[in-house]
């Protein structure tokens, strides 16, 4: 017998779905090894995380915290790989992101501004940034032909360091690697602001940047379904010969793309800023932007269901802040992603046990019409 | 006494760019088979932190340098069963294994943070060096002969070999085909899938050893993600090299003092940064932007000497599939 992979000729619809579901379960059972390792009984370890992330209280809005930056990010990073653009800089355009909305939060405006033209303005500024940062991969693929995968990356410790050297330099307050913290007109609104009105919502985080998440998905959704700049990104991506002949403007397509793509990351910045640290601070991210490519992909590239996989992660990220040591969150995260690019295989090809043809290996991966 | 600060950049250059230059080959021959492998920099920390415990537990740094090789080349297996076998993506593939060297050497690596008594690997004086005349005492020996490591030498002694092994033995040949051509490669008779498993294996053992000289050799330490981007620089210095180990070397010593630059400016009273260390921060950026910088410098050459990736580089091969 041995085993042969021939490519599929129709994926049935219920496929893809089934084979990511399977995969995570592979994945919490391959977790399952570094959680016993580090003295957790695997069983207690993931009915606790799932309980802390899902089903207590105060779960749904406190997971729906966690999701908005990965919606945000992820659902940048979505827009860039669907274009087969890895941008893998997220991080670095959250970082900017966020940046840029604490230096109008605090230096740029008035405290006294109004809280709509406050926060509008954060918004601009947040995109903006992270749009300067992804466009800079963007302009240098586009025009140099230069690697966007590492250049991004760079970016990213670069960020890191431009966000140090302002909250130990000119932002520094007080403690080590903090800014002061935001006038209340720099905050997003949280449901518990709403607690007089509504008694139920006391206590609850969730803020506006939830909105923010569903809005750009849906509107990505429709440019992807049904503009022309989602079928080039699509076709870009799959052949660029053949895009470059049907005469689409490559060079102009990524750099808009990663200018959007950065902009989104910026906004999970921004909205992170504004909606729970409420300053700058030194990593203040653990890594969203490293996630978001996660949920982007477990998601399929598919905007609507980046909702679904980001506030999936989000509970994840709940229920694992309480899982020592720290590391296991991130390792668990790579064996899932592991485990999805395996599922893929199975979607695209079919697996069998064979026995070994007596003809010739010119024949041998011939796909027939059977099955 | 200027002359003895260009002596100390250039040898402390050599001396922190052999972990990336050993990172460099290992990428360079895997992608020169096809093979695109991101994970480098999670190979790199398996084999930081590997050869740190074992170097610790059994007091003896080479048992800790081979264990390291080998825990980069099983992890990289990981990664050659999902684009190999599999056909995954390769890009996400090379993520997914940075994300699970990253988190499975923070969760390990618990335990070795404190230590700080760890056997090193031992540096190598070349003492005839110092008695040869004029640039002897003044050049030579301090450049080389005084305080640079066994590794440092490993490393020079490595880059004849893989550009030898890749440009004129016949096992390279396959290599080289199967970068390049893998169908014809696989027309007469070379197993495709086989060797490629075998060189992303050997990027593996690079990239261990290149994690070991770090913990055991340049900052005899374990601390989590100590790795700080080298493996991606290493990534990016495969690109800026042409895909050739000698210019691979070039590149990893620059960026090896450019990574070492930020503290020996710092040490100069006339500049801004000795006084401000926050100024410091941005010093702390030129290794990463001198990444980009070397990227648009050698796109640029490689469009104008129509330089470029193995053919094949990044694409599963699957016999007798358009574009393999």
């Amino acid at each position: 017998m041995q085993l042969k992979i021939e490519p599929r000729l129709e994926t049935p619809r219920w496929l893809p779905i089934v084979s990511i579901i399977l995969a995570l379960i592979l994945a919490l059972m391959i977790g399952a090894i570094p959680l016993a390792y580090g003295g957790l009984d695997p069983i207690v370890a993931y009915t606790q995380m799932f309980r802390t992330g899902f089903f207590e209280t105060y779960s749904f809005s406190d997971t729906i915290v966690k999701a908005t930056p990965l919606i945000l990010a992820g659902l940048g990073v979505t827009i860039a790989f669907r274009m087969r653009l890895w941008n893998i800089g997220a991080e670095g355009q959250l970082f900017l992101g966020a940046w840029a909305a604490t230096g109008v939060a605090l230096f740029w405006l008035p405290p006294t501004t109004p809280k709509v033209v406050m926060l509008a303005a954060m918004t601009l500024a947040g995109f903006a940034a992270g749009a300067v940062w992804g466009a800079i991969p963007g302009v240098l693929k586009a025009k140099l032909g230069v690697n966007e995968i590492i250049s991004s990356l760079m970016l990213t410790y670069v960020a890191v360091e431009f966000n140090n050297y302002f909250v130990y330099g000119p932002w520094a307050a007080g403690g080590f690697g903090l800014t002061a913290p935001f006038p209340r007109t720099a905050w997003f609104p949280r449901l518990t602001d709403f607690g007089d009105i509504v008694p139920a919502f006391r206590g609850l985080t969730a803020h506006l940047g939830i909105l923010y998440g569903i809005i750009a998905a849906v509107i990505l959704f429709i440019i992807f379904k049904y503009s022309k700049w989602g079928y080039e990104l699509k076709v870009i991506g799959d052949n660029p010969d053949a895009a470059r002949y049907a005469g689409m403007n490559l060079a102009r397509t990524i750099i808009l793309t990663m200018i959007v793509s950065g902009g989104l990351a910026g906004l999970a910045g921004m909205s992170e800023v504004a909606g729970v640290v409420h300053r700058l601070q030194e990593n203040f991210s653990p890594g969203y932007g490293f996630t978001a490519i996660i949920v982007a992909w477990l998601a399929r590239l598919n905007p609507l269901a980046v909702i679904v996989v980001g506030y999936l992660f989000g509970g994840l990220l709940v229920g694992g802040d309480a899982i020592q040591p720290a590391g296991i969150p991130l390792l668990i995260q790579g064996i899932i992603l592991f485990c999805v690019i395996s599922a893929d295989t199975f979607t695209r090809y079919r697996i069998r046990l064979v026995q070994p043809a007596a003809t010739t290996a010119l024949t041998e991966e011939t796909v027939t019409s059977e099955g | 006494m200027e002359l003895a600060f260009l002596i100390n950049i250039i040898e402390a250059g050599l001396r922190t760019g052999t972990p990336l230059l050993f990172a460099t080959l290992g990428e360079l021959i895997t992608e020169r088979a096809g093979v695109l492998n991101l994970g480098v920099e999670g190979m790199m920390l398996v084999g930081a932190l590997a050869g740190f415990a074992v170097a610790y537990g059994t007091g003896n740094p080479w048992i800790g340098v081979l264990v390291a090789m080998l825990a980069g080349g099983v992890i990289s297996l990981l990664h050659a069963f999902v684009s190999i076998t599999l056909r995954g993506d390769q890009v996400v593939s090379g993520l997914a294994l940075t994300f699970v060297g990253t988190g499975l050497t923070s969760v390990l690596g618990a335990p070795y943070v404190q230590v700080r008594d760890v056997p090193r690997l031992p540096v190598l004086p070349v003492p005839f060096l110092y008695d040869i005349p004029l640039i002897g005492p003044s050049i030579l020996w301090p450049l080389f002969g005084e305080k640079q490591n066994v590794i440092f030498f490993i490393g020079l002694l490595l880059v004849p070999a893989v550009w030898f092994w890749i440009e004129r033995t016949r096992p390279g040949l396959q290599l080289r085909a199967i970068g390049e051509k893998p169908a014809a490669a696989d027309a007469v008779g070379v197993n495709v899938g086989a060797l490629r498993y075998f060189y992303v294996f050997v990027g593996g053992l690079f990239a261990g050893l290149a994690g070991a000289s770090l913990s055991l050799a340049i900052t005899p330490l374990w601390i989590n993600e100590m790795t700080a981007g080298q493996g991606w620089i290493a990534v990016g210095l495969v690109i800026f090299a042409g895909w050739n180990p000698w210019r691979a070397l070039m590149g990893a010593y620059i960026f090896g003092a450019l990574r070492r630059l930020p503290l020996d400016l710092q040490a100069i009273a006339w500049l801004p940064f000795a006084s401000n260390p926050i100024l410091g921060v941005w010093l702390n950026m030129i290794p990463y932007l001198f990444t980009i910088l070397a990227l648009v410098f050698s796109s640029r050459e490689a469009i104008r000497k129509r330089l470029g990736a193995p053919a094949a580089l990044g694409i599963p091969y699957v016999r007798g599939e358009r574009g393999a």
